[in-house]
């Protein structure tokens, strides 16, 4: 979801008989809901996909600053200034974890950093679109947050502990601010007619691109089934996509907003909302690095780590001399 | 006694101004910074920036006694009615002048807060104890950074040199003394700036000092923020982002 289309390092799901006595070992403990920490034996492909599914979340977080941090400085009120700061400080942190915990897997921050900036690892693709005006901002913590929510809240279940522990306490923070999104988005979809035009426009911008959050449909998902398997991922596309239209579409409506999507619409049959496909060849071309942010975003990225690096090098420089005078002394 | 509202106002401007001023300068680094850990404690910092105004210029607005709120005096003065010293509204530049511009005020506001918890005003005390907390940490941290910048390689030393050079000669502004200041000092509401530049010094030389750095030896001040006399060009692009939606879109809650 902050981690999409991430390919299982192996092929196929082993059965029983083909497994070592090791990897028989291994699964008997997700099958039992037992958590996978580092020191624990795992099967290297288990441990090469996690990498990329928790690195890619990671850089996500990171990621995810920029398209927030283009209104921080236009933030209307010095309460909302506030409120979008301390979200955007919370995202970092997310990084943070993240990369702690990837870190537990053997592959350092930089490493992933560089992959990031090198085109090797992704992030989300929801990222790589503008905020183009306020309601944005709101429309973000509410749907794209709803959304990760959905995703992450299966998550605390995953099977590697580190991992499952980052997202019980990413989870608490994340749905603060979806609520704090629908609460700015209410604000103008109840405001004068010229808000009300924002939170429709940011709403309509925004609902396809987060529903492709959750990835290609199953029928089109082909790295899932061995995810499943080691238990990294708990739900399928589908199932978390069909989860958060149920839920969001309610709170379209309670805001008096109209539907971005005119397939919307209740099955009494399913016992869910329909809703149409979102174009995936717009999902596809957005991986491939054709949306419309891609370019800057990256830039962005790698401009603040090309600027920082004699920052990184004479704090490093300074810790060193710090602890050659401390031997030296003593 | 009482004050003249006039010039409490004005002193009030003065320090909620600065916050806020400089409070946008910190978040415009939001997600550029030069490592992860910065991303976090710059936010902070901003974020702790705007919470003193929000009490600064609250108070502000209550003296003032027009029924305005904080988010007026922010969203809706122009250039001219602005308070704050230069020093706070000087672009960005490299992530080192950026840390210094931040020291080099964190150090003259933990000198100020520290003595406005003693102030006559009992809520420019509290608004002084509830911000020293927080300008305690600022100023340890904006100094640690200092000194390993300054302390650090060749290159890091030299562009922490240069930002010195550059943010010096707003220092002084800090300290100009006039009637407004003149008129708190004799209410026993806040010092005469004047009276800070002692302990200042001391402070600050020694994390210069220990940063390798050389204190500039001019004595030139620019001044005209504090008095709104005259900004820099800086600042009218400032408020131009900062105020644009309020300005488009008056009188909308948010």
């Amino acid at each position: 979801m902050y981690a999409q289309m991430i390919k299982t390092a192996s092929n196929s799901v082993k059965s029983r008989d083909e497994m070592s006595p090791e990897e028989a070992a291994f699964q008997d403990k997700i099958d039992n809901d037992i958590k996978i920490e580092p020191r624990d034996w795992m099967p290297e492909d288990y441990r090469r996909t996690l990498i990329r599914q928790i690195g890619q979340h990671a850089h996500s977080e990171v990621v995810g600053q920029l398209p927030e941090g283009n209104w921080i400085t236009r933030a209307p009120t010095l309460e909302r200034k506030m409120i979008l700061l301390a979200k955007v400080q919370d995202e970092a942190g997310h990084g943070l974890y993240l990369y702690s915990a990837a870190e537990t897997l053997g592959v350092s921050r930089d490493e992933m950093v560089e992959m990031l900036h090198e085109g090797r690892m992704k992030y989300s693709s929801i990222f790589n679109y503008p905020t183009l005006n306020w309601a944005d901002i709101g429309a973000v913590g509410w749907l794209v947050d709803g959304a990760a929510i959905v995703n992450q809240v299966a998550l605390q279940r995953t099977s590697y502990g580190p991992y499952s522990r980052a997202m019980i306490r990413i989870c608490k923070e994340e749905s603060f601010h979806a609520r704090q999104g629908y609460h700015a988005i209410m604000k103008m979809a109840f405001g004068t007619p010229e808000q009300k035009k924002m939170a429709q426009d940011a709403v309509n911008r925004l609902w396809f691109p987060a529903i492709m959050m959750f990835g290609p449909n199953d029928s089109e998902s082909t790295h899932s089934e061995q995810s499943m398997a080691w238990k990294i991922k708990v739900k399928s596309n589908d199932e978390l996509r069909q989860q958060f239209v149920d839920q969001t579409v309610p709170q379209i409506e309670y805001l008096g907003l109209d539907l971005p999507d005119p397939g919307i619409k209740w099955n009494e049959e399913r016992g869910h909302y329909d809703f149409s496909d979102p174009d995936w060849s717009e999902f596809f071309n957005v991986i491939k690095g054709n949306g419309p942010c891609n370019v800057d975003r990256m830039n962005a990225r790698v401009k603040a780590w090309e600027d920082g690096q004699w920052v990184r090098d004479g704090l490093m420089e300074h810790a060193r001399k710090r602890a050659t005078r401390k031997v030296a002394a003593e | 006694m009482a004050v003249d509202k006039d010039k409490l106002l004005q002193f009030l401007l003065r320090i909620g101004d600065s916050t806020l001023v400089l409070s946008h300068r910190v978040s415009e680094w939001c997600g550029h910074s030069p490592i992860l850990e910065e991303d976090i404690a710059l936010a902070n910092t901003a974020l702790d920036l705007i919470g003193q105004s929000q009490m600064w210029l609250g108070y502000a607005a209550e003296v003032q006694g027009e029924g305005k709120s904080a988010d007026d005096l922010a969203f809706l003065r122009d250039a001219w009615d602005f308070r704050n010293v230069l020093l706070t509204e000087l672009p960005n530049g490299d992530f080192g002048r950026t840390l210094l511009r931040q020291f080099l005020f964190d150090a003259f506001q933990s000198v100020l807060m520290g003595r406005l918890i003693k102030s006559s005003d009992e809520t420019v005390a509290g608004i002084a104890a509830k911000a020293s907390k927080e300008v305690a940490y600022h100023v340890e941290r904006s100094a640690d950074t200092v000194v390993g910048l300054g302390d650090g390689t060749e290159e890091s030393h030299k562009r922490m040199q240069q930002a010195l050079e550059y943010l010096w000669p707003y220092v002084g502004e800090m300290f100009e003394s006039d009637e407004v200041d003149a008129a708190m000092a004799e209410a026993g509401i806040a010092p005469d700036p004047a009276s800070l530049r002692e302990e200042y010094d001391a402070l600050v030389g020694r994390v210069l000092a220990e940063a390798t750095l050389t204190i500039p030896e001019g004595k030139f001040a620019h001044k005209g923020g504090r008095t709104g006399y005259m900004h820099t060009e800086h600042l009218g692009h400032l408020l131009a982002q900062m105020q644009w939606l309020q300005r488009a879109y008056p009188g909308c809650e948010w």
